[in-house]
């Protein structure tokens, strides 16, 4: 369980969060949605300890990420895994050597046991076979596909992602749902979505919640985002703008 | 509304603040540095692939300025000492200057300019792509695994580095007295074992190991404070260069003062 106690963070003069409060259970699929900029990604980051929050605390199955000493910090992070927005594939490591590098770091496994993981973890995500390939030779869609397997590679129990459908075609992006769908059900991880595309939230959630200015501002189903009477909620999901400054007429 | 000198004060009290933070961030990188430096052995994979990068692949022009400074040390030295000192005193003359100040000064700013940048623009790249952050995610440490390989080889190979530039600086010193000027061999050098003394080259080899491990560390530093995409790798690429080799040419100053 992730748990997230008032956590204020503030870049400059910009105060990006401003008290969130959440509760993440164990073997949920959640979804974190907002406009862009509203601090969706920072929130994400406070999860596994990329950043200090300077007021509030992460706690993660009862240990505190927030002041943990740094080796205590590694300890909790080896049961992320996290899909970052542009994948951050290593670029001047193959497809194996980037699913691998935590394996070689952190467990005892032999070249052979670790090659058959990167096999298995790539089959997962239907990427068997390219593991000589490098980043630059992927496509969006392929690199996704090989940021999950390395965020899997470790058998976490927790996986974020960032934006995981974020400038991928409607076909590529649906497929990337699905799998996170299925990592979360096969592997029974807990799921931390972090996007602005409704489809995929719909799609790969139990719960959705909204972070607007700052703060947690709903918590419900799929279902709920469409029943409340939140109107900041209802317009974000049905992806209407608050005013209309530009009359725009379509010549049928 | 403060006026133009209280401004002014105000202005330098702000910039020399900033400075002194950023200082001790450098310290405080370094003194992580330290603390990850047991991980080396595990890690001598990556620590020899930099010393090929950072240090193997500089050779070419390291020995391209130790030799035309060589060159030049002699053709100079040549022309100031003409018909006022003998001729016999222009070796151990070049080679106290190689070894003692141009050899690790020179090296050092072409490094600098060379890898310093080279690190940061690395390092720079993978912070904004957030690959320095997927590594951390992994419970993996960026600064032992990107900062420590880098900065122990540099701090390896700089003094090696130096050795073979001013190796073939008294090579280039010589052929151009020898061939070019008339002098003989022997006069070139022929005074030089009487000069030599084993302090000098510790001096040298002590110099451009600070200045291997400076230009590194601000490389590293300045990589990871990255931000802001490719305009931000570019500003890291060049204050990385601007800043390793100022640091260079004042350590230069402080280490001749404690050496010599």
């Amino acid at each position: 369980m992730i748990e997230v106690r008032n956590l204020h963070k503030t870049f400059g003069e910009k105060h990006v969060l401003r008290g969130v409060n959440l509760a993440i259970q164990t073997g949920e699929s959640i979804t974190i949605i907002g406009q862009s900029g509203c601090g969706k990604s920072v929130l994400l980051k406070h999860l596994v300890g990329l950043l200090e929050p300077d007021a509030g605390e992460v706690v993660v199955d009862g240990e505190r990420i927030t002041g943990a000493r740094r080796k205590n910090l590694y300890e909790i992070r080896k049961k992320f895994g996290v899909l970052f927005q542009g994948s951050a594939l290593f670029d001047s490591m193959t497809v194996e050597e980037n699913v691998s590098l935590a394996l070689r770091t952190h467990t005892t496994m032999t070249a052979a046991q670790v090659s058959e993981r990167v096999t298995e973890c790539l089959r997962m995500v239907s990427m068997e076979g390219t593991q000589k390939l490098k980043p630059s030779e992927l496509s969006g869609g392929m690199k996704k596909r090989v940021g999950l397997a390395r965020a899997i590679a470790m058998q976490p129990a927790y996986i974020l992602y960032d934006e995981p459908t974020t400038g991928l075609d409607p076909i590529t992006a649906d497929s990337i749902n699905d799998l996170v769908i299925h990592l979360n059900h096969q592997l029974k991880v807990t799921t931390v979505v972090v996007t602005h595309d409704m489809v995929s939230a719909y799609k790969v959630s139990d719960r959705i919640v909204m972070l607007h200015g700052g703060e947690i501002i709903f918590s419900g189903t799929p279902q709920e985002t469409q029943t409340t009477d939140m109107n900041i909620v209802r317009r974000f999901v049905t992806g209407e703008a608050d005013e209309h400054p530009y009359v725009i007429t379509r010549y049928k | 509304m403060a006026s133009p000198p209280e401004q002014l004060v105000q202005q330098f009290g702000r910039r020399t603040i900033a400075f002194l933070i950023e200082l001790a961030r450098v310290a405080a990188l370094m003194r992580r540095v330290i603390s990850e430096i047991g991980g080396l052995f595990r890690d001598r994979g990556l620590f020899l692939q930099e010393c090929v990068t950072l240090g193997t692949e500089s050779l070419p022009l390291v020995l391209l300025v130790g030799i035309f400074t060589g060159a030049v040390t002699g053709w100079q030295a040549h022309y100031q000492l003409e018909g006022y000192m003998p001729f016999d005193l222009i070796g151990p003359g070049v080679w106290k200057s190689l070894m003692l100040e141009l050899g690790p000064a020179l090296t050092g700013l072409v490094i600098a300019g060379r890898v310093s940048a080279s690190i940061a623009a690395e390092i720079g790249t993978m912070k904004v792509t957030e690959q320095v952050d997927a590594l951390e995610s992994m419970a993996i440490s960026s600064v032992r695994y990107l900062a420590v390989p880098r900065i122990a080889a540099m701090t390896v190979m700089m003094p090696i580095l130096v050795i073979q530039s001013v190796t073939i600086g008294m090579g280039g010193a010589a052929f151009v007295l020898t061939a070019i000027m008339g002098m003989s061999g022997h006069q070139f050098w022929g005074l030089i074992p009487n000069f030599f003394h084993l302090y000098d080259i510790f001096a040298g080899l002590f110099k451009s190991v600070f200045f291997g491990l400076s230009a590194s560390i601000i490389g590293c530093y300045i990589g990871f404070r990255t931000e802001g995409g490719a305009e931000g790798v570019g500003a890291a690429t060049i204050t990385a260069f601007v800043w390793s080799c100022i640091t260079i040419l004042v350590l230069d100053f402080v280490l001749a003062i404690i050496l010599f």
